[in-house]
């Protein structure tokens, strides 16, 4: 990309840090420069013109002013602020899990634009009210397969042979499923059982699952929880924080 | 970003102090040095004086057992206030935010200092903030209110909707600080969540 003094893009903010006394640091994940960051100057002045278009979760136009180390932001309009997420708890804790992810599985500077449609969509999905749970299994496995870690569902890992309609086995350490004879040799791996195995199928593929009329059995999409949640973390190599926060919420709100 | 620190630690009593100063917040080397000279030239009683100052501040401030303020007597002298309405709890994020309501003389109630709002990304959760102490100090007492006052960002928005989900089956009356423009400010530069806030929240004139 050519070295422009000033340039503009759309961006989703996916972190803040602050900085001195009223200034912040922010995080951004665009369509085309991918994760980026800008320092903005006294945010967190009540009078600052910028702050509420620079909130955590919200998706604006952002204008930069290239500096030596970070590049200062010029200036920004709210696109959409996702109000649904700002009312409700438990959707802003979603919305702040997908951000969390987004942060730690995109490089700095590297465009990902699929990924980035894909967290657009997530955010509007949870905005729309629809099932949260099945949302957010949709972005974990997406997410993977974006970042280049598409777990292998279809056929085992090891042996290569189509996997039966049984129990069989996720590993994250091999990036997918392992059949009954072939986890007997590597002892790694969490017992899937067939029906979340198809839900986790179903989500894989490209376009977001039209749900069947009989719903997703709830038990079967916990378990999927369970597995693309220990992938995620295997592949980053650390707890996802704001997971454990969702856990302690879903206990408290029933 | 960070503060540059010298290569080796300094050991005479000038580059000691200046170290020190330069840790503070907003303080660079070159303010850190002036600081330190101007201290080596003032009398020596200033100078005693502000390691007495700091050292007493380490010493004598703890936290109000009823309100987790910052305090050097226990409970605070806000606590302690008869003449205030103790039916009322504001609650906030920072020792700070007391002090700006207070400057208000706007309200006559009671607070509760969190010391800090829940980040979930940063691994703040409830327990890291002082939630467990509000709700027992809520259990038995003739609270009728509580005011959210926590910061209007997404941390402060996500700490206050979740003490309202604890709050309000004991059967007090939650509020939240109205939010919309600041005065002021200049409406075109509101942004949507402000404006909706805004609009929503609006009174008769």
């Amino acid at each position: 990309m050519p070295e422009e003094r000033e340039y503009r893009t759309e961006a989703i903010v996916i972190r803040k840090t602050k900085l001195g006394e009223a200034d912040s640091i922010i995080t951004f994940f665009t369509p085309h420069r991918g994760r980026i960051q800008g320092f903005a100057k006294s945010l967190r002045k009540p009078k600052s013109k910028l702050a509420g278009h620079l909130e955590l979760l919200t998706y604006s136009q952002v204008s930069f002013a290239r500096g030596r180390n970070i590049d200062t932001i010029t200036g920004a309009q709210t696109i959409d602020a996702f109000l649904p997420l700002r009312n409700n708890l438990w959707l802003s804790s979603c919305g702040l899990y997908v951000a969390e992810l987004v942060y730690h599985f995109t490089p700095e500077g590297q465009e990902n634009f699929t990924l980035f449609r894909l967290t657009l969509d997530t955010l509007r999905r949870l905005c729309r009210g629809e099932d949260t749970e099945v949302s957010l299994r949709f972005f974990e496995l997406h997410l993977a397969e974006g970042a280049g870690y598409r777990p292998e569902l279809d056929t085992c890992v090891n042996c290569r042979s189509a996997l039966a309609e049984t129990t069989n086995f996720f590993s994250p350490q091999a990036g997918g499923m392992l059949c009954p004879s072939c986890r007997q040799m590597q002892p790694t791996g969490f017992p899937v059982s067939p029906a979340a195995q198809g839900i986790m199928r179903h989500l894989q593929r490209a376009e977001y699952p039209a749900i069947p009329a009989t719903g997703i059995d709830p038990e079967s999409l916990h378990e999927v929880e369970k597995i693309s949640g220990a992938y995620l973390k295997y592949l980053l190599e650390k707890d996802v924080r704001s997971a454990a926060w969702l856990e302690m919420l879903k206990k408290s709100l029933g | 970003m960070s503060k540059q620190e010298p290569l080796s630690p300094a050991t005479d009593a000038i580059g000691r102090l200046v170290q020190e100063f330069s840790r503070l917040p907003g303080i660079g080397p070159k303010s850190a040095q002036r600081i330190t000279f101007y201290l080596l030239r003032a009398p020596e009683e200033r100078a005693r004086a502000l390691a007495e100052a700091i050292t007493s501040l380490k010493q004598r401030v703890n936290l109000c057992s009823v309100c987790c303020n910052v305090t050097e007597n226990d409970p605070c002298a806000i606590c302690r206030d008869s003449r205030r309405d103790s039916t009322m709890i504001c609650i906030v994020e920072q020792p700070q935010d007391v002090i700006a309501i207070e400057h208000t003389g706007a309200y006559r109630g009671l607070y509760h200092v969190l010391h800090g709002a829940i980040s979930p990304s940063e691994g703040v959760g409830a327990d890291s903030i002082r939630v467990k102490d509000l709700l027992n100090r809520l259990k038995n007492t003739t609270v009728r209110e509580v005011i959210l006052a926590t910061n209007t960002n997404t941390e402060g928005e996500q700490t206050a909707m979740y003490l309202a989900q604890l709050i309000t089956p004991l059967g007090i009356r939650v509020t939240r600080l109205a939010r919309g423009l600041p005065f002021g400010t200049e409406l075109e530069y509101a942004d949507d969540v402000t404006l909706t806030r805004a609009l929503e929240g609006r009174q008769e004139f």
